[in-house]
């Protein structure tokens, strides 16, 4: 470790004094106001850098993380599907496609949940904490990579769809913003997987997130349209934000659920599709964010 | 006190957890002085509130109350300026197991906001410092406990920090890791950084810490050297391990009266021992006793003062004067079996210390 090195370090940084008791005291710039908002953009980048590597360092994880949705796809169209009838002769492959992938951004949040609670069980959150880095970097460097993430889950979701057979019958416009609005809603639960993680203590307890996942992801029109179900389930399923995103997605996609109620919310799937995701987020980053300025209480 | 002398200044600080009904002081007013270029070791059994006063200090936590500088500034009021001068390691590494060591390293590094190409050099620096060359382009997942905690430290160490905290560095470290650990924090301290350490391993205090303060239920009740702490509680010591329960009482009968003070013994280990000044002299009393009366011992020798009986000592009494409010003699017992090393020397600053 030579001492030159370092003070020439320091110096090339402009200013920063390199108090050289045994050769490695440096300290970082002392950043005005203008510079905290270069390094809340650089810490993020950072952030999400690491979480990429982690993306592409296990493979094994995308696999894993479709694997419930692909079992599904068997399952719902292959196996029940030759029993299932939506009506207006639609198959069942096609009604079930876009809830599948609808179902998979709102499964998602566990995956946020559950990045978020490793990193506080194993101290990295806290070694975060205790640097001079930009707070908000650790949750919108989160945020991002998970957006990524989610494409990519949906990429190789399509690709599923496209091999069994399943084609988008809208236009590319139409279905690339279909494609959106699934970001879209993966977006908004990012807040809430964020929050979870941060409530729950530990790893274990995140899997067990997974009985909040399922009737969220299930009770909604992704297998079976509402009109189907007993009333107040109906009621229930209309109303879940998925089916909000499930309904849109299919009218983008050029295959309207034949079997749609006539409430508002499903008349109206397309608008709260976009206001879902807007409501979820309005509520949940605050909430989120005042939970990781709580860990220091 | 001056705030420059001192790399850490921490007065009356209060943390507290829980409601109305059930509040428990983590911190109850809290204060620690540690000059600038020292190791401070904290001791304290479980919940006492040494984990709490580290967090608190690397801004981790905020105060209820009291004030603290770390660094010379002020940690409720310029975290920021705090967070670049310290380095913390809390009680897991907290590094990333997908990571491999150097990534690690780059990455903190950038989080400092050093530039990209100190930040790599300061990587490749810490690895070699760290013995952790090999081991520098692997995933974490695959590193052994002491690799981890070894890249974990380093990464506390990429400003070379004034002030650096240690949450129990060592805890389950086989002990191989821990002296590499220990040659670490050393080296470090070397170079001018302050170390605060709390541990669960007195000798590892003993080891490491200039001076070591004990704490017990948010408070510190002890501040001294390790010398001076084993000191106060008494010199030198006689211990008899005896083959029969049957047979304590007679050992210690010898050691009350070799030893002039109310000897300590313990049904479980069938082991008695008490305070001595000369030692050869009553080494060789206690044996011939116990040989004379046909007192079978399995064993019987010399022993100093370790740190653990420090520990037990101090957080002992007070948990003893709490269960037992107003019941003096216990501690007076206590006192007077201090008695020896008033003869052996300078124990009267060091007694002050201890004294609860």
């Amino acid at each position: 470790m030579s001492t030159t090195t370092e003070s020439e370090s320091a110096a090339r940084r402009g200013g920063s004094k390199g108090t050289a008791s045994g050769g490695a005291v440096v300290l970082p710039p002392l950043d005005g106001p203008e510079r905290r908002l270069y390094w809340a953009f650089a810490d993020c980048a950072t952030i999400v850098r690491r979480d990429l590597t982690h993306l592409v360092k296990q493979p094994a994880n995308i696999a894993w993380q479709l694997g419930s949705p692909i079992i599904f796809v068997l399952l719902f169209v292959f196996v029940f599907g030759s029993a299932m009838e939506v009506g207006g002769g639609l198959d069942y492959k096609t009604f079930a496609m876009p809830g599948m992938f609808a179902m998979t951004m709102a499964f998602g949040f566990m995956n946020t949940a559950l990045s978020v609670v490793i990193d506080k069980e194993r101290g990295v959150t806290d070694r975060f904490r205790s640097m001079p880095m930009a707070p908000s970097a650790v949750v919108t460097g989160r945020g991002i990579s998970d957006v990524i993430q989610a494409g990519l889950d949906l990429a190789v979701l399509a690709l599923i769809a496209l091999a069994i057979g399943w084609r988008s019958d809208g236009g590319l416009a139409a279905t690339l913003a279909a494609f959106g609005l699934l970001l879209l809603l993966r977006f908004a639960l990012i807040w809430i997987g964020v929050l979870l993680g941060l409530v729950v203590p530990n790893q274990e307890a995140a899997g067990n997130l997974f009985a909040l996942a399922f009737p969220f992801g299930m009770l909604s029109s992704v297998f079976t349209p509402p009109s189907m179900m007993p009333d107040w389930l109906g009621t229930i399923a209309v109303w879940n934000p998925v089916s909000s995103t499930a309904n849109a997605i299919r009218e983008l996609f050029g295959q309207a659920s034949p079997a749609l109620g006539d409430s508002w919310v499903e008349q109206n799937a397309m608008l709260m599709a976009i206001v879902w995701p807007l409501i979820i987020t309005a509520i949940f980053l605050p909430l989120a964010v005042r939970k990781y300025q709580s860990l220091s209480r | 006190m001056n705030p420059s002398e001192h790399a850490v200044l921490a007065e009356d600080l209060q943390k507290r957890y829980g409601r109305r009904n059930n509040v428990k002081h983590a911190l109850d007013g809290f204060d620690l002085a540690v000059p600038t270029g020292t190791v401070h070791g904290l001791l304290g059994p479980n919940g006492a509130g040494k984990t709490t006063a580290v967090r608190v200090l690397a801004t981790l936590l905020r105060p209820d109350g009291g004030r603290a500088t770390v660094g010379g500034y002020d940690i409720a009021t310029q975290p920021r300026l705090v967070r670049r001068q310290i380095g913390f390691t809390g009680q897991y590494a907290a590094v990333d197991e997908i990571l491999t060591g150097r990534q690690n390293l780059e990455m903190f590094g950038k989080l400092f906001h050093v530039d990209r190409r100190t930040a790599r050099a300061r990587a490749t620096e810490l690895l070699e410092q760290f013995e952790l060359v090999d081991a520098g382009d692997k995933q974490v997942r695959g590193y052994s406990g002491g690799m981890r905690r070894r890249l974990d430290l380093a990464s506390s160490m990429i400003l070379a920090p004034r002030v650096l905290f240690l949450d129990e560095p060592t805890t389950g470290l086989d002990p191989r890791s821990r002296s590499e650990v220990w040659s670490s924090v050393r080296s470090l301290v070397q170079s001018g950084t302050t170390v605060i350490l709390t541990t669960q391993y007195l000798d590892e205090a003993d080891q490491l810490a200039d001076r070591i303060a004990v704490i017990d239920s948010g408070r510190k009740i002890a501040d001294d050297t390790p010398d001076a702490l084993k000191r106060a509680i008494g010199g030198d010591q006689i211990e008899v391990v005896v083959s029969r329960a049957e047979d304590l009482p007679a050992a210690e009968r010898v050691i009350a009266r070799v030893s002039g003070a109310e000897p300590e013994s313990d049904i479980e280990t069938l082991r008695v021992s008490g305070p001595v000044s000369d030692r050869v002299a009553a080494l060789t009393e206690v044996a011939r006793t116990l040989q004379e009366d046909g007192t079978e011992v399995v064993d019987i020798g010399l022993r100093r003062p370790t740190l653990d009986e420090v520990f037990l000592r101090l957080t002992g009494n007070r948990a003893g004067r709490e269960a037992a409010d107003g019941e003096a003699s216990t501690i007076r017992g206590e006192r007077d079996r201090g008695g020896p090393s008033e003869q052996s020397g300078d124990s009267g600053e060091s007694k002050e210390a201890a004294a609860v």
